[in-house]
């Protein structure tokens, strides 16, 4: 639900950024644990570009899966929950990846 | 670039905001109906001698909450979010300046009973509270892992109903320990007025580490 107001966020932090230049492509970096549904994000994205600088541009969106590291054993792992305790036992992690919600890139046309 | 920097940069402007006035701002969240209101009604009759508190109050509709309490003799400001599920930190700033809350009180931000958006969205505050009721499961630590995550304290409320459910208090607190091993937790019951203590005693330390 709330990925309507992360895309008009998107969508309006690209266009400042784009100073009245067309946008032909932008790209998100989304982790898994970032609390954002990627399919909702392109869902929304035709509609809330439409009539902006973003009109017709095309959104890629780039999965970053979950990577921890433990506090108690120092180990690296892979984690596909939020909750996955280390091979060690230890609750007690950081995550290393996973929680992105940002712009990647934008390609926009050069100014005529 | 951050999607939620500009959310982010107006949450750290209001934490700016308290800490300046050395305000202990807790947002509190949960599920529709697990007692949010209810014990804060119940916070600010027990400590009125004690604490000044003052509440923004986030619903989708309707002004009954903050009616609420008023009528439990606090300062309330409804800020009804229309069709979002979450407040977010102009929201919060607009209220705040309605509100004025007085110099080393306490501003209690009821979020939305929703417990997937408000975690994602900082509002400046000192602390999140979750509140979990043992009528809905012990497992909702591990479904909703943002949240418990999120928040400094769980507080499961309405333990005088535990011998009518299946709700078991040890798991529940070890389900959000699996998500976020330093979680404070309480268990209370609003009603009966059980455990609170506890709650008052965590709320007066915390208050007195915002006027350090």
């Amino acid at each position: 639900m709330h990925e309507l107001g992360i895309t008009r966020n998107i969508v309006s932090i690209v266009e400042e950024a784009a100073k009245g230049r067309r946008v032909r492509r932008v790209t998100l970096d989304v982790g898994q644990f970032s609390g954002v549904m990627p399919d909702a994000i392109l869902f929304c994205f035709d509609i809330v570009a439409k009539g902006t600088l973003l009109d017709g541009a095309r959104l890629d969106i780039r999965k970053i899966g979950g990577r921890a590291s433990c506090r108690t054993c120092h180990a690296t792992f892979e984690t596909a929950t939020l909750y996955q305790a280390c091979a060690c036992g230890s609750h007690a992690i950081d995550r290393l990846a996973g929680e992105e919600l940002k712009i990647r890139e934008m390609e926009i046309e050069e100014a005529a | 670039m951050q999607i939620l920097a500009k959310n982010d940069a107006l949450a750290a402007s209001n934490r700016g905001w308290f800490a300046g006035r050395e305000i202990l701002a807790l947002n509190l969240v949960s599920s529709p109906g697990s007692g949010k209101t209810t014990l804060l009604e119940r916070t600010i009759r027990d400590l009125k001698d004690q604490m000044l508190i003052s509440v923004i109050e986030g619903d989708q509709a309707t002004a009954n909450d903050g009616e609420r309490i008023r009528a439990a003799g606090a300062a309330a400001i409804q800020v009804n979010t229309g069709a979002g599920c979450h407040l977010e930190a102009d929201m919060l700033a607009k209220g705040l300046l309605e509100l004025k809350p007085a110099f080393g009180s306490v501003v209690m931000i009821e979020n939305v009973g929703n417990l997937v958006c408000p975690a994602m969205f900082d509002l400046g505050e000192h602390a999140k509270v979750v509140i979990l009721s043992v009528t809905e499961g012990d497992d909702k630590p591990l479904k909703y892992p943002h949240m418990f995550r999120a928040a400094k304290v769980m507080i499961i409320n309405k333990i005088d109903l535990l011998a009518h459910v299946d709700f078991d208090v040890d798991s529940a607190i070890a389900n959000a320990r699996r998500i976020n091993p330093e979680i404070v937790t309480l268990s209370v019951s609003v009603k009966t007025g059980e455990g609170l203590v506890g709650w008052y005693e965590w709320l007066h330390h915390e208050a007195a580490q915002v006027r350090l």
